[in-house]
Parts: structure tokens; C-alpha cells; sequence
């Protein structure tokens, strides 16, 4: 059948600055270039390429321009352009549409509509540059109140406390399964959260042999598939996740491609090579909030109750009521993933239109664990688009004890959000598991990159905190005074609990 | 803590001779039970029987050593989940969750199952002597020579070996005056492993074909028969001259052509 899609980029190549190099060739992994040799030129077949500036970047004469293709249907502010190519590609294909990465619709932001404090004439701000500021931050279970025995001076605390995790920084990076991504990109998060004192999660598909010396630094996750999931995974990790949703795809599983499950692949999550490694959507064993505990206290048991479990949940409408479930299930923390969250692939039906912002999640979700006097008993994470030190910071003044980020770990390793993860053939050598590709990432330099990420988005939250006259990270949490909307409805602000800009 | 202070402590309901432990569960909460067994198997004792079990979760989850465990009433939920290498049996009936992502080791029950048991199973087996519940060896996988397996003497219920992904499921049929089952959706979204049913399966998922067996097959089956056999003084002959029939996924991608690139 003759395809009606019409490329979406084209090609330009300056022939005055090629110098037939073939970087460019050598590069794509879609094929989208090709050296003829008779004629002695260099040739670009736009229809494949993905606009990943793999080759642009790596132009050593800056050569390659990539544009949006010019030739668009007549513009229509219902029937856009992405509309009329899914219809069309689901007409050929009689396929789910799929994508990668996060919601790229800009209304589901909240982020930029909220604005924080500082100092003015009173309260004076601080700078951090000189004075001590704290980022610290402990993740799990807190106490009710603190019993102390009082001896000579001496202080000794009665009360035992639950497993904590220690957090340098209130940053983590969030669940991406080894298969997802590369082993070298495992090695990066896991090194560079290791070096600055945070924690990298597995996602689902296990942790491979060489990362196990990371564990101190480790999250292991337990998802619906249980890849990978035996008793030396679990009590490798400094904590266990229980992952119930996910923000891209919320209700629904994944299945990992027959194609990525290589033999390494296969070797971690233990299922046979070229297999699809299927996610059923519910975690057989949990169909309420009584199995949830059931599992909760399975996993509390199998590792002696040392580390603290959490539990993932996508963004709903109903968010507010099933993490007061969660943290009455007995969870020490509660991951709440919003819209925006990123993904290996998802169905993009699924994706732009199924859960909820994560601004408005974690606002109902803090307000509601508040009320019931149980905020305590467990610790809150945001995760779901953040961008940037400034959304880590307004979701810490709405309720979050830390944020975790995906995308922008990515990023900081070279991924340009082309959105096309699902292929499997990221020519920034992330998301595969082809051996050609997965070398582009170096562990040594990615780990770099990633610390050089959480330092400067440490400093900015410091400059940030200590512009507001606040020098303990904990002194903003659920601190919704710092923050004013623009632009918001008075419902919305009601929902985030905060007030307008001026009021 | 040692022997002697475990055996003070206990006020009464732990006693110990050669290496052999006998508890008294009789009302004790499951962490109790949990952290008492834990303690035994760090002080080397290879064999616990313990008593009066009536409900307690996830025994035999944490235990690290090669011991065996004699459960005597009906332990709860979660029996040996995320196990490895413990060698349990149960007289009487074991309920829901039993064998929950367990890795290795053994559970035989002397009785009849409740539902999930062995949810995502990678290895180790399960013998259970009467029927089995709902959703039994869901998702279970298989990994080189990691191939686990359960075996059932009656019949199971709907969702047997939905999602399966590897391993082996027997399902025997004793007891039956018409071999055929009431399970429906069987194998639902099976992509890998085998269920052997001696019975007719009237209600399957599309992704299930019905095969003969082969001599590959009796292979396999021969001696998980012949195991579960030796523990309710069985004859396997007898079970193995009837009829059984092969349950195969007949992809190991059934969602391979789902979506549009």
C-alpha cells in the first residue's frame, strides 16, 4: 500500500561545507544518509529521519541543517497536522499509535504558573555561598513523636526508627528498566547517584550483575512482570518500589519488544532471548488495598524489614484517596508519576490523554494526608516533567520530600527528546539494546554529565532557598506560602492550595 | 539471639533436640512466627515443624539456609513468597498466594491450594495433592535451566497459566468422575512454558493450542508425576496412563503486530 504519510523533516546539506566525511552515515541509525560512490556524493533520505540532530552535532563542518518539513495540510486548528498522520498511519496499519517520552502538550503544565518568593526588606534573604545551607533530606516513615532518655547531660533516642534513605540532594533518578535503556546508561545513573549521595531505580527488568556494587545507592524495583525479582535483587537494593502506574501510561502494561530482549537482556530478566517480555497492567496479587498491604509486608518480610518500601502510582483522578490507601497500607513512601512522565513507549492515545497533571496530584495528595493527620507515616515523591531545579523546588513547596527525574537524566546524556524511544534504535545509544549503539554512551562521561546535572540544579535550589530567607530544604516543604499562581483559575489554586500572584 | 535465650523467651512454645525445632504457633502473630524461624535458621537448625499454624503470612520468605519446614493447620497467604532453596511441607491446606515469585525450593501441601499459587514463579516447585484456586501459575517464567514447576492432583480454576511465560504446569484430574474441567480462560496471553492436563479444557485463551504429547513430553512429565506420587503415596503408573493433552502458546509474541510504527 503507497504510504500517504508525508515526511515530517527534511534534509538540507550545505555542499560547500560537506567534505563527504560519512560521520553523518556512520551516525544515523535510521539510514537516513548514504554516500554514493559513482558519483563521488552524499545523499539523505528525509522520510526516515526522526530529528534526533544525532548527525548535525556530530557534523564536523556543520553541514547537515534538519527543518521542519515545509509542506504542511492546510492549517487547521481541530485537524492538525499530528491528527491527519496518526489517522492515516492507523489506516495502514491497523496499529495503536505509539511514542516515546512524556505528553508534549504544553496546556498539562502547571509548573510555569506558579511563581516562588524572596526576601524583601524583611526577613533577610541569604546567600549560600557563605552560609551553610541544607539539601539534606531522609526518605520513610517518620515517627509520631521522638521518646528521649535524658542521663547526665547525655541524650539517647528510645523511639526505633523506621529504615530511612539518605538523599544528599532531594533528586533521584526515576525508574528506567535495563532493556528500556542501556547497560551504560544503568552504569551512569547508578555511578553518578552513588558519587553524589542520591539513588537511581531499576525500573522492572532487574539489576544486572555488575551495578550490585551500587547497591547502597540502589532502588530495586517490583512491577507487574517480577523480571528479574529474587531475593539477592531485593536485598541488593537500599530500597524496594512497588510500581502499581506509571504517569505515561496510567492502567495499562508494557511490553518490551522481542527484539530488545537480547542476550544480555535476557540474562537480567531472566526470560528467554527474543521473547516479548510482557507487563500484564495489574500486579496479579493486587486487586485492593488489602493485597497492596499483603505485598508490602511480603517484600518488608523478605528483606527483614531493613529497608523501606515504596509504591509508584500514576497521577489520577482519584490520587488523593488511593495514597491515603497506600500509606495505610503500610508504604513508606508514595511515588506519584504525572502526565508529563516520560516512557520507553506507550500508546500516545494513552499517553496525551489518560491521568493527570502532577502539580495537581501531589497538592490534593499532601492536603489529603495532611487532613487525615497521616503525612508522617510516609514520604512523598514527585515525578512527571520536571525540567527543571525550579519545578524540583515549587513541588517540594507543594508537599514532595523529593523528586525523581527521568527525561532530564536523559538528556543530560545526550537524548534530544526526539520521541521515538519505541524503535528501539536511539542513535544517542539510550534507548537500545543494539551493542553498535549502546557504546556512544561512555559510563565514565555519562556519570560525569549527570553529576554535573544534580550539582548545578543543587546550587540553583540553594540560590533559590536562600533568596527566600530559608536554609534547611525541609523548611519548604509542603511551605505553600512561598508560591503565587498566574494565570490560574480559583479552582485550580484552590487545588494546589495556593494563593494568586498579588493576593 | 542463641538456642538457650530463643528456648527462654518462648515461655514454653519452642523446643529443641538435634537440630530439630518444634513450635507451638498457637495464637502468635505472623512477625513473631516470622522473626522466630528467622532466628533458628541463622542458629543452623535444619528442620522446624511447626504447629497450630492457623493463618500466619509469608513463612518461609526470608529463611537463608538449606532447612526444611513442617507446617502443621493452614499457614496464610503469601506461604514461601520470593523463596529460595526452603523445602516446605504443609499438613493441610495452604491458602491464597503460595509459592508468590518464588525462586527456589520446594512446597508440598497435603490439602488443596487457594488461589494465586505461584503468581510469577521462576523456579523451585509446588506439589498440591487436591485442587487449586483461581489465577494458579500466572505469569510463570523460565530462564536456561531456572524451569519451575507445579503440580495439581485435582483440578484448578479459571486463569490457569494466564500470562505464562515459561515453566511447567501438570494438572492430574484425580478424582474426577468426567474429566473436564470447569477453568476457563485458560492460558490466557500464554507465550511461553507448557500446561499438561490429563482432561478436557473446554474454555481456553485464542493465544492456546491443544497438542499430543511427545516423548519429549513424557520426559518432563514422567518424573514430576512420579515426585508428586512419592509424597501421597500415589500410583504413578496409573496417573500416567491416562490422557493428557499439551497446552502450548502458539506465539512467543502474541502482541508482536499491535501497533503502528
Amino acid at each position: 500500500m503507497k504510504s500517504y504519510v508525508i515526511p515530517e523533516y527534511i534534509i538540507e546539506r550545505d555542499p560547500n561545507r560537506c567534505i563527504r566525511c560519512k560521520v553523518c552515515v556512520n551516525q544515523c541509525s535510521y539510514e537516513t544518509h548514504c554516500y554514493d560512490e559513482e558519483d563521488d556524493c552524499m545523499t539523505s533520505k528525509s522520510e526516515n529521519c526522526v530529528n534526533c540532530q544525532r548527525c548535525a552535532t556530530f557534523c564536523p563542518t556543520n553541514a547537515i541543517t534538519i527543518k521542519k518539513n515545509p509542506n504542511v495540510y492546510r492549517n487547521n486548528a481541530n485537524w492538525t497536522q499530528e491528527a491527519l498522520i496518526g489517522i492515516k498511519k492507523q489506516a495502514e496499519t491497523g496499529g495503536v499509535v505509539l511514542t516515546g517520552m512524556g505528553c508534549d502538550k504544553p496546556e498539562l503544565t502547571y509548573w510555569d504558573r506558579l511563581l516562588i518568593n524572596a526576601s524583601q526588606v524583611t526577613n533577610p534573604s541569604i546567600d549560600p555561598l557563605r552560609e551553610p545551607m541544607e539539601l539534606r533530606t531522609y526518605i520513610g516513615s517518620k515517627p509520631e513523636k521522638l521518646d528521649l532518655d535524658f542521663n547526665n547531660g547525655d541524650m539517647e533516642l528510645k523511639t526505633k526508627l523506621s529504615p530511612q534513605l539518605t538523599l544528599e540532594t532531594p533528586i533521584m533518578f526515576s525508574a528506567m528498566s535495563y532493556g528500556s535503556v542501556s547497560l551504560n546508561v544503568h552504569k551512569s545513573l547508578a555511578r553518578a547517584a552513588s558519587e553524589y549521595g542520591t539513588y537511581y531505580n531499576t525500573g522492572e527488568g532487574g539489576l544486572e550483575k555488575s551495578l550490585y556494587k551500587y547497591s547502597d545507592h540502589v532502588i530495586v524495583q517490583v512491577a507487574s512482570g517480577r523480571f528479574g525479582v529474587h531475593s539477592e535483587y531485593l536485598n541488593a537494593g537500599a530500597a524496594v518500589e512497588i510500581k502499581i502506574g506509571q504517569g505515561a501510561k496510567p492502567g495499562i502494561g508494557g511490553h518490551l519488544p522481542g527484539e530488545k530482549v537480547s542476550a544480555e537482556i535476557s540474562k537480567t530478566r531472566m526470560i528467554p532471548m527474543g521473547t516479548d517480555a510482557l507487563s500484564p497492567a495489574p500486579q496479579h496479587d493486587i486487586y485492593s488495598i488489602e493485597d497492596l498491604r499483603q505485598l508490602i509486608f511480603a517484600l518488608k518480610e523478605a528483606v527483614d524489614y531493613t529497608k523501606p518500601v515504596f509504591v509508584k502510582i500514576a497521577a489520577v483522578h482519584n490520587a488523593a484517596a488511593i495514597a491515603s490507601g497506600i500509606v495505610r497500607a503500610g508504604a513508606d513512601a508514595v511515588v506519584l508519576d504525572g502526565i508529563r512522565g516520560g516512557t520507553g513507549a506507550a500508546p500516545r492515545i494513552t499517553r496525551d490523554n489518560v491521568g493527570i497533571p502532577i502539580e495537581l496530584a501531589l497538592a490534593a495528595v499532601d492536603q489529603r494526608l495532611r487532613e487525615e493527620g497521616i503525612r508522617n507515616k510516609a514520604s512523598v515523591i514527585a515525578a512527571g516533567g520536571i525540567k527543571s531545579s525550579g519545578d524540583v523546588l515549587k513541588a517540594i513547596a507543594l508537599g514532595a520530600d523529593a523528586c525523581y527525574i527521568g527525561t532530564a537524566a536523559l538528556v543530560a546524556l545526550g537524548c534530544t527528546v526526539c520521541q521515538k524511544c519505541y524503535t528501539g534504535k536511539c542513535p544517542w545509544g539510550i534507548a537500545t539494546t543494539d551493542l553498535w549503539l549502546t557504546k556512544r554512551i561512555n559510563p565514565d562521561i555519562g556519570a560525569q554529565r549527570l553529576k554535573g546535572l544534580l550539582r548545578g540544579w543543587s546550587l540553583e535550589i540553594m540560590e533559590m532557598m536562600g533568596g527566600m530567607g530559608i536554609n534547611a530544604i525541609e523548611s519548604v516543604r509542603g511551605n505553600r506560602l512561598v508560591l503565587r499562581g498566574v494565570g490560574l483559575t480559583d479552582t485550580e489554586l484552590k487545588v494546589l492550595g495556593v494563593r494568586a500572584a498579588g493576593e | 539471639m542463641a538456642l538457650e535465650e530463643l528456648i527462654k523467651e518462648s515461655a514454653g512454645s519452642l523446643t529443641i533436640k538435634n537440630k530439630v525445632a518444634k513450635i507451638d504457633a498457637t495464637g502468635m502473630y505472623y512477625r513473631d512466627l516470622n522473626t522466630l524461624l528467622r532466628q533458628l535458621d541463622k542458629n543452623g537448625i535444619e528442620n522446624i515443624q511447626v504447629h497450630n499454624v492457623c493463618g500466619q503470612r509469608y513463612l518461609g520468605t526470608d529463611l537463608k539456609g538449606n532447612i526444611k519446614l513442617d507446617l502443621y493447620g493452614t499457614p496464610g497467604n503469601d506461604l514461601g513468597s520470593f523463596m529460595k532453596g526452603v523445602d516446605i511441607t504443609v499438613h493441610g491446606n495452604v491458602q491464597d498466594a503460595c509459592g508468590n515469585t518464588m525462586d527456589n525450593g520446594k512446597i508440598v501441601v497435603h490439602g488443596r491450594a487457594g488461589d494465586l499459587a505461584g503468581n510469577s514463579m521462576r523456579g523451585g516447585k509446588i506439589f498440591i495433592r487436591d485442587g487449586a484456586g483461581y489465577r494458579v501459575g500466572i505469569h510463570m517464567k523460565e530462564y536456561m535451566e531456572k524451569r519451575p514447576s507445579i503440580v495439581i492432583g485435582g483440578t484448578a480454576q479459571d486463569f490457569l497459566g494466564e500470562y505464562m511465560a515459561g515453566g511447567v504446569l501438570a494438572v492430574l484430574g484425580i478424582g474426577m468422575k468426567q474429566k473436564v474441567h470447569d477453568a476457563r480462560f485458560v492460558g490466557t496471553g500464554m507465550h511461553g512454558g507448557v500446561i499438561y492436563i490429563q482432561g478436557e479444557v473446554r474454555h481456553m485463551g485464542e493465544e492456546v493450542a491443544v497438542r499430543e504429547l511427545d516423548t519429549d513430553d513424557y520426559n518432563i512429565l514422567k518424573p514430576l508425576v512420579e515426585e508428586f506420587c512419592s509424597y501421597y503415596d500415589m500410583d504413578a503408573t496409573k496417573i500416567m496412563d491416562g490422557k493428557f493433552n499439551k497446552l502450548i502458546p502458539v506465539s512467543s509474541r502474541p502482541y508482536g503486530n499491535l501497533y503502528a510504527y
